[in-house]
């Protein structure tokens, strides 16, 4: 094995200048490929991010049948024992309660309706420092009687800070749900959707509203590493029994699942195309470099070399010169894609207003996780075996007395 | 006694539309030590029957026994083995495999044959010093002329030990001074290793050299003279 390895070794520098070509063009596609990989998965992180932390939580905790008919009657009464034992997993960091309804926002003659929050604001501003959402005047205290509204929903019901907010609704089990609140202050929620309909009140105050006196639709849980999430997911699923039941962000948001995916099938399609270039790049050299031995190949055999250690020889010659650039790629890449994490691209002009209208920082934000560069390594592996296959095929096929007459 | 017998060899190439009958009805024994040559203008036969007697090429008619194995009775993977154990082959071209150095070259065939460290270092050096390449043993053969290639050549057909050694045109492309070297080198470990030497030449030194000259024309044996007993078996 030493030999075959020391020989497709020195083999591979016969003729440097092929080789580094194809080993550049390599290491090329690694870098640009990990380049793309790593802008690609930095955004959706981001969206995640955002996802996550403005609408629903990594995980969250309903009565069984809330999510399919989300009714104030499908909510469940808050339990420090349900806490606790979420709490007593080691990935979570904290729970929040939520109460979600609907109802008629008005002010004078305009009505809207409206997305109403019963949020603990302490908690949620730990999750999503919603306080530093508030652009006019100041965000809720813990057992506040006001309301913080969305400043489209402000807009359009013609309202500012310390005016009065009506609120229409159904409650619990039927009651009826109306009450005047002062408005505290006028939020930018991230989303515009949520922008033009949101109305966020303390728990409390929002429980007395509907009548659902310590009742909740949701207790969101933050977990401290996102990467264990699924761990976290798999366990509290274990545990928590009916009336409760636990879904994931993934399961609450498909279509940002959806969207993720699709996106990410375009950057395959297009790594596709680049990886094949690149295989085409290695056959040739593979090709020529056959064609050129041929007469050596037919001496080796004829001088007693198994044709299947020579085919050996050759593999570990096509390998390495994968792993030349693939090696190469990822040293170059890895530094770069690290100062892209800690310094992302700023986007300026429409692109920067679109992606600050979505939500998000307008920037290009990278990725740095291992998948970013295992993928690339795995990728050029995988064609190298594939290639691998043409030389191997070659020389058992080989006759050493054809090869030698040239 | 007979290490190599020839039986009724036919080679035919029909591969175009003119039937070639390179190789036609050959019977020949070549004992254990000999020194012979295969002369004959090109053409006539004799690299063909060089090629069948290593086993690189499949005689149309006929058998090979090399100590009673029928060569062209074995499989492909037992040939290859057959051959790295039991021949030796020096090619006019030198054909030194040209990422490794001398010693590497030599050394391969042992590599192949499984032999040990210490048994490869003893045999290379003992090789290369008989050859007159010690010194040498570290260029690579893009740094030795081609008497020196053809030397490098000739220690590693006979590193394997085998019964016998295959030269095709060896000094074809060598100067006089080279010939005359490696010749002496070859005759000289043809006497210490009791090695079998076949070649193929239509070089006059070469022959004045060999013990015995087979003469093929047109793919028949038209004189066989051994030197020794001066008689000719035709």
């Amino acid at each position: 094995m030493g030999t075959n390895i020391k020989l497709a070794w020195r083999n591979l520098w016969r003729n440097k200048r092929r080789t580094l070509i194809t080993v550049a063009s390599i290491f090329f596609g690694v870098v640009f490929s990990a380049y793309m990989t790593s802008m690609q998965e930095g955004s959706y992180t981001k969206m995640v991010e955002i996802v996550v932390k403005f609408y629903s939580g990594y995980m969250q905790v309903h009565h069984e049948d809330y999510w399919e008919n989300k009714s104030i009657n499908n909510t469940f009464e808050y339990s420090s024992e349900l806490k606790d034992m979420i709490l007593a997993n080691k990935d979570v960091d904290d729970v929040i309660p939520r109460l979600e309804s609907f109802g008629l926002a008005s002010s004078k003659e305009l009505t809207k309706g409206s997305m109403i929050f019963g949020i603990d604001p302490q908690g949620e501003d730990k999750l999503n420092q919603l306080g530093l959402k508030v652009r006019e005047g100041k965000y809720l205290q813990p057992n506040d009687s006001g309301v913080v509204i969305g400043a489209g929903l402000a807009k359009y019901l013609q309202l500012t800070v310390n005016d009065t907010l009506v609120i229409i609704s159904q409650g619990y089990h039927g009651v009826s749900a109306a009450d005047k609140f002062p408005i505290r202050g006028i939020i930018k929620h991230v989303s515009p959707e949520l922008n033009k309909m949101i109305v966020y009140m303390s728990l409390p105050k929002c429980q007395e509203f509907f009548g659902a006196e310590n009742r909740l639709t949701s207790l969101v849980v933050h977990v401290i590493d996102q990467d264990h999430m699924k761990r976290s997911l798999r366990r509290l699923k274990e545990s928590i029994e009916s009336p409760y039941s636990i879904m994931s962000w993934e399961e609450m948001q498909p279509e940002v699942v959806q969207q993720i995916e699709s996106d990410r099938a375009g950057g395959v399609i297009m790594k596709a195309i680049l990886y094949l270039v690149i295989a085409f790049g290695i056959l040739g050299t593979i090709m020529m470099m056959i064609m050129e031995r041929r007469r050596e190949f037919g001496v080796m055999v004829a001088i007693g070399m198994k044709k299947a250690k020579l085919a050996s020889v050759i593999f570990f010659e096509t390998l390495f010169i994968g792993l030349l650039g693939v090696i190469s790629g990822i040293l170059f890449s890895l530094p770069l894609l690290y100062y892209q994490s800690a310094n992302p691209i700023p986007l300026t002009g429409q692109a920067a207003e679109l992606m600050e209208d979505f939500g998000f920082a307008p920037y290009m934000f990278f990725s740095v996780q291992w998948e970013v560069f295992s993928q690339q390594a795995i990728s050029v592996f995988i064609i190298t075996l594939i290639i691998a296959v043409y030389p191997v095929i070659s020389i058992l096929r080989l006759k050493a007395i054809k090869a030698m007459r040239g | 006694m007979n290490i190599i017998e020839i039986k009724e060899l036919h080679k035919i190439y029909d591969e175009s539309e003119v039937k070639v009958h390179a190789v036609n009805n050959i019977s020949l024994n070549f004992e254990k030590g000999e020194f012979a040559a295969i002369v004959g203008p090109s053409g006539s036969g004799k690299t063909t029957l060089l090629n069948m007697l290593g086993g690189l090429d499949k005689p149309t008619d006929g058998n090979i026994l090399i100590d009673n194995t029928n060569l062209h009775k074995l499989r492909s993977s037992e040939l290859i083995r057959f051959r790295m154990m039991n021949i030796g082959f020096v090619f006019q071209a030198y054909n030194l495999i040209p990422v490794l150095t001398a010693k590497e070259n030599v050394e391969f065939i042992m590599h192949l044959q499984n032999k040990n460290k210490k048994e490869r270092e003893e045999r290379t050096m003992s090789l290369l010093k008989a050859v007159g390449l010690e010194g040498r043993e570290n260029s690579r053969p893009s740094k030795l002329s081609g008497g020196q290639q053809q030397r490098v050549a000739v220690a590693r057909a006979l590193a394997s030990k085998p019964k016998f050694v295959l030269a095709d045109e060896p000094t074809a492309n060598l100067d006089s001074k080279s010939t005359e070297q490696l010749l002496s080198i070859m005759e000289e470990l043809n006497k210490q290793e009791h090695i079998t030497f076949i070649f193929s030449t239509h070089d006059q030194r070469v022959v004045n050299k060999a013990r015995r000259v087979i003469t093929i024309e047109d793919g028949k044996v038209i004189s066989d003279i051994r030197k020794d007993v001066e008689s000719d078996s035709k």
